[in-house]
């Protein structure tokens, strides 16, 4: 995907926003392509953002891995596609 | 701020957009570009835009014919939820009025769904009576595929990521439903005069 106009992030640009929900790094966990099968960790997913959110992407076919959107107080989580969006409610000294 | 230290001009061009920038937005004279995934580039050759009503029942026209209809020219103020915004912006393309023209639905929503995937949800009033379009030109030219060509909805009165980029077609519901950033921590309609920016707005 050579296109100057959307050019992605890589995955680590999930740490940030993820590391107020999960305890340890997600950046290396695991993930297998429900779509093409290719393995990947979170940090190697392409990563389209940052407004209005994070969307990971499998790095072989695009398809979708997780959606991250980052408001004011919460974090929306939605892993896949059908499965609806977690709202985790942040510290109120997170910025 | 006095203000003295501005030059007339500047003054000028801020009293013409006095009214005009929603709370919390800026004014960008650039146009960013932001999506949730790589940019389709799609063949005006295959294109084409379906309307579904809520039985199934569906119409469906290709480029050629799209370009066929009655063509309007709209200049309006674009507001992304980002917090930029883009004054007299200038577009051209088929009022979605032409395209809903004769439907016979129930439906009192819609869902536009777009070549990559995308979806975003609107009430059926909100893209009817003149608020809305599918727009293929841009500032005079055609609409690059970085801003959603060959077509895109315009929908000024609302946040722009209800103006779907790529969009294939228009899906009438009954029952209102949650696209991808709506269903995400984004609001359900999306109005930028009133700030509903994010679920709980």
């Amino acid at each position: 995907m050579n296109d100057p106009f959307t050019t992605h992030l890589d995955g680590n640009a999930l740490a940030g926003p993820l590391a107020d929900v999960f305890s340890v790094d997600p950046t290396t966990a695991w993930r297998r392509c429900p779509s093409c099968h290719l393995p990947s960790s979170l940090g190697q997913l392409h990563v389209y953002g940052p407004g209005p959110g994070l969307t990971g992407r499998c790095p072989g076919c695009a398809d979708i891995a997780l959606r991250a959107v980052s408001q004011p107080g919460h974090l929306w989580l939605q892993l896949g596609t059908g499965g609806g969006a977690f709202r985790f409610h942040l510290p109120t000294s997170a910025p | 701020m006095s203000g003295s230290g501005f030059s007339p001009g500047f003054r000028g061009r801020t009293h013409a957009f006095e009214g005009r920038l929603p709370p919390g937005q800026y004014p960008t004279e650039s146009f960013p570009v932001l999506s949730a995934g790589p940019t389709p580039h799609l063949s005006t050759d295959d294109w084409t835009f379906t309307v579904t009503d809520e039985t199934g029942g569906s119409r469906s026209w290709t480029w050629d014919e799209m370009m066929a209809l009655p063509q309007q020219e709209p200049t309006v103020d674009i507001h992304c939820v980002t917090r930029w915004s883009k004054f007299d912006t200038r577009w051209r393309g088929v009022s979605l009025d032409v395209l809903l023209d004769g439907v016979d639905t129930a439906a009192d929503y819609v869902v536009a769904e777009s070549y990559d995937g995308y979806t975003t949800n609107l009430p059926l009033q909100d893209v009817t009576d003149g608020k809305a379009w599918l727009a293929h030109s841009f500032d005079g030219f055609a609409l690059s595929p970085e801003h959603g060509g060959p077509a895109r909805l315009l929908i000024p009165h609302l946040y722009f990521w209800k103006s779907a980029k790529w969009v294939k077609g228009l899906r009438l519901t009954l029952d209102n439903e949650p696209g991808f950033w709506e269903s995400a921590g984004y609001h359900d309609y999306g109005d930028p005069w009133r700030e509903q920016r994010t679920w709980s707005d």
